[in-house]
């Protein structure tokens, strides 16, 4: 007893009553948290399928067969969704920008370019998305433009990359005015125009910032992208809906929202890891209780 | 002699508060001035009028007799030969120490890389800070920060250095390595105004001391002079009422 109490004494420091206190506390946190989540795990499996209704619901929406056989079509027609939101996420980065510095901009003759900006973002976050993709994605190519230059693809994207170009030109700009005086002060104090103090001082700072917010829009767009289907292109939202049609059956619909989890997931993960570790740095120290 | 900085009648206020009423001073070129005075009587805002971070609203503000605060006047040319510390350092948190130094050497200067690392190299040895090269600012104590800031408008070789209450926001411990830095300085023919609350450094340092009272100069004269023997009733009050705390 003695020897026992004289080894684990000299392993690792005796705890305190306190820590021991707050080690029963953790403990105790755990043991509760397991439980519930068992006690909501059991009722979900246990009671919806008592549901009077649930073998019809199962056949029509969790279909085994019907995933099978839907998987690869849906599958090959994410990829354009992939696609849409490849070309249009950099557009939608250099666009938002410009828009940022435009708003941000402080010489007067470029009052013009301010007003214009501001009215820009005021509009394109002030209408549905939806909306801005049956306007300019039927409006644009009923000019009678030329192919490629009337497809419904291109300018949905379009549509899509105007409104957000509005929101994350919105995230841009607060990065920019998060950014001190001081810093500017600073760079300009050292003889750097106020082009240079703006890209080699502010942005690089601002960018940082706003990394998480920026990677929440783009969670947001990579849902969006599934709005395109509406006026023609064949995506996976539309594909679903097609195979939905021909086999009468839901399963589809949960196959598209599996795959689009997959990919907003890990995104999701990574926006809150990085909010948690800017927080970390710069929210300063947490209070006890 | 024409004075290396000149200011003449300048006014400034921001919006109804006027910070600098008629001010006129002048400094030789290599001379060290003391701007002291009560907060808000205008030590920070003659600074960044000289730099230009501040546009006067009359007067004049003459760098070698040369009016630099003329409208429309490029300020970057100025401020090149005009650097000047904060009271916060405000160090580029993006960049390292090296970097920091450079950024401007490089930007504004022209020099190419290597060159501009020499210069950054060489001040930081002879200020102590050799080893603190690739870190970034957060990795370093107040002091040390302000050093840097120090060196990073040394490096630009300016001839005239504003020093803005570069000792306020430092623990007690730590003033004395930045002050150091500064004795350094005098004598290199650098010219330093230096806005400070330190009064012994100002009365060991200073050719001239400068007391400000509501946006005028009250009383200017040399350490003792200022300091043994205030004439202006308005500097006895504030000596006295510094010394007491």
């Amino acid at each position: 007893m003695a020897l026992e109490l004289h080894r684990r004494a000299g392993h690792q420091p005796r705890l305190t009553s306190r820590q021991e206190h707050e080690r029963r506390q953790r403990r105790r946190s755990s043991f509760i948290a397991a439980t519930s989540t068992f006690v909501v795990l059991v009722a979900v499996v246990v009671f919806i399928p008592r549901m009077p209704r649930w073998d019809r619901v199962k056949k029509s929406f969790f279909d085994v067969d019907q995933m099978r056989d839907s998987f690869p079509r849906l599958i090959d027609a994410f990829w354009l969704d992939v696609k849409i939101f490849a070309w249009t996420t950099p557009a939608i980065f250099i666009a938002a920008l410009l828009i940022a510095l435009a708003r941000n901009s402080r010489s007067p003759a470029l009052f013009p370019v301010r007003m214009l900006a501001a009215a820009y973002t005021d509009v394109m976050r002030g209408v549905p998305v939806i909306l801005w993709i049956y306007l300019v994605g039927f409006g644009v190519p009923g000019l009678g433009l030329e192919r490629p230059f009337n497809s419904p693809l291109l300018w949905g994207s379009v549509a899509l990359g105007m409104t957000y170009s509005g929101y994350v030109a919105e995230v841009f700009r607060a990065g920019i005015d998060s950014v001190h005086e001081s810093q500017r002060a600073a760079a300009r104090s050292l003889g750097l125009s106020s082009t240079q103090t703006m890209r080699h001082v502010v942005l690089p700072q601002a960018i940082r910032r706003v990394v998480p917010p920026l990677l929440n829009d783009m969670v947001s767009l990579q849902k969006d992208v599934a709005l395109v289907s509406l006026i023609g292109p064949i995506e996976i939202l539309r594909q679903a809906g097609i195979d939905k049609a021909k086999f009468a059956n839901f399963t589809p619909y949960v196959v598209a929202a599996l795959i689009f989890l997959s990919v907003t997931i890990p995104l999701t993960r990574l926006t809150d890891y990085l909010w948690h570790r800017e927080r970390r740095r710069t929210g300063g120290t947490q209070v006890a209780a | 002699m024409t004075p290396k900085v000149s200011l003449r009648g300048v006014t400034k206020s921001f919006g109804a508060n006027t910070v600098l009423r008629d001010l006129s001073l002048d400094v030789a070129a290599g001379e060290v001035v003391s701007l002291i005075g009560a907060s808000g009587s205008g030590k920070t805002t003659i600074l960044r009028c000289i730099n230009l971070l501040e546009q006067i609203d009359d007067g004049a503000v003459l760098l070698d007799g040369d009016e630099i605060s003329a409208i429309g006047r490029d300020p970057n040319p100025v401020r090149r030969r005009v650097g000047i510390v904060f009271q916060s350092f405000n160090l580029f948190p993006h960049m390292s120490v090296t970097r920091n130094i450079t950024l401007a050497l490089t930007k504004v200067l022209g020099l190419d890389g290597e060159a501009a690392a020499q210069r950054a190299t060489e001040l930081l040895a002879r200020f102590g800070l050799a080893e603190k090269a690739d870190v970034y600012p957060d990795q370093l104590s107040g002091g040390q920060q302000q050093r840097v800031a120090i060196i990073r408008a040394l490096a630009m070789q300016p001839e005239v250095l504003l020093l803005d209450e570069i000792t306020s926001a430092l623990d007690p411990e730590l003033v004395g390595e930045v002050l150091d830095v500064v004795r350094e300085l005098k004598g290199s023919g650098i010219t330093l105004l230096i806005a400070t609350h330190e009064m012994a450094f100002a009365r060991e340092i200073s050719d001239r001391v400068c007391f400000l009272h509501a946006g005028s100069v009250a009383e200017i004269g040399t350490p003792s002079e200022v300091f043994g023997a205030p004439r202006d009733e308005r500097t006895q009050q504030f000596l006295r009422r510094v010394r007491s705390n």
